[in-house]
């Protein structure tokens, strides 16, 4: 017997506080699994959002800083400027990324930062306990729109990946889900294509996996995997929507 | 029995994605209970096991580890 299937080292052994079937963990691992098969652990600086996942820094086993809420592009650029030889990632929710750190995001991406961003979007604010996000769905109910999205009260959903692809700075944006085996596996693949850009010099590299929050949205694990399936993915469709090296290869 | 799935007690959080992945009803919630208060997957039918590794690959909490064996080589 040997083993095909184990944590991998990039990740730490401290138990994760997140919500029983919280794909947060499935995303770390995906992380995690990049920098083990790209090498690159001991010159990774991550940096954690403010969110559910604020305490990325006690899982992941690289060196890690925690940036104010939604500025951790912001630090990226900082990180990544002044330690160019390092391999830096931010990592950030929804909340953090398109709402108050919306400034951030754009400008490091339009500036094309050479920098990985990892960005989960859930469609609520899970820490806080469930209030409404600029990615909450139209009609979602949630704490702060007990009877669904109102588009007349408060507008449509952001969708970032289409957003940032309308600049020149991204040089890979890909939107992957985490519902089910083989879309966890797809967004793998799409994480370490976001790394190895960075490893190239390609610019600024972001990822939006689409993640569940079973608590909040009043379901259980399995039944939010499907939901997610059934309408985030209509609204948020899969795909790459920029890659640079795709387009050099023509 | 082709594959093997350890699962690390003490990570389980009982979330059951891991029985909704396997194709081969290899996992159950079991009785016991762990120190967060959940009780935890096991492997109740361990001979259908065939080391797929999706059970793993779905786990949010990286609970599990998974052995194949080794194809014979001729």
């Amino acid at each position: 017997m040997r083993v095909v299937f184990e944590k991998p080292e990039a990740m730490t052994d401290s138990p994760m506080h997140y919500c029983p079937g919280c794909t947060h963990g499935v995303i770390h691992r995906l992380v995690a699994e990049a920098i083990d098969s790209l090498g690159i652990r001991e010159q990774t600086i991550g940096v954690a959002s403010v969110g559910c996942s604020v305490f990325a820094y006690d899982y992941f086993n690289v060196d890690m800083q925690q940036a104010a809420h939604g500025r951790a592009p912001a630090v990226a650029t900082g990180i990544k400027r002044v330690l160019p030889d390092k391999m830096v990632f931010t990592y950030q929710g929804d909340g953090d990324l398109a709402s108050i750190g919306m400034g951030e995001i754009v400008h490091a991406a339009a500036r094309g930062e050479n920098i990985t961003v990892i960005f989960v979007n859930n469609a609520i604010y899970g820490m806080t306990s469930g209030q409404m996000a600029p990615t909450t769905l139209v009609g979602q109910k949630t704490a702060t729109s007990p009877r669904g999205r109102s588009a007349a009260e408060t507008g449509y959903p952001i969708r970032m990946c289409e957003l940032l692809a309308t600049l020149d700075g991204p040089s890979y944006l890909a939107r992957v889900s985490s519902h089910d085996t083989k879309h966890i596996i797809q967004a793998g693949r799409a994480i370490k294509k976001a790394f190895e850009m960075q490893q190239q010099n390609k610019g600024f590299a972001m990822v939006e996996v689409l993640s569940t929050c079973s608590v909040n949205w009043g379901m259980t694990p399995a039944k939010s995997m499907e939901w997610l399936a059934e309408n985030m993915i209509p609204y948020y469709p899969l795909g790459v929507y920029k890659d640079i090296t795709a387009e050099e290869g023509k | 029995m082709r594959g093997q799935v350890i699962v690390d007690q003490e990570r389980c959080k009982e979330c059951s994605l891991c029985i909704t992945a396997c194709p081969h009803d290899v996992l159950r919630i079991s009785a016991a209970i762990n120190s967060k208060g959940y009780h935890p997957v096991e492997a109740y039918q361990p001979e259908n096991c065939t080391g797929c590794t999706f059970c793993a690959t779905i786990c949010p909490d990286v609970a599990l580890t998974i052995m194949r064996k080794r194809p014979e080589r001729k």
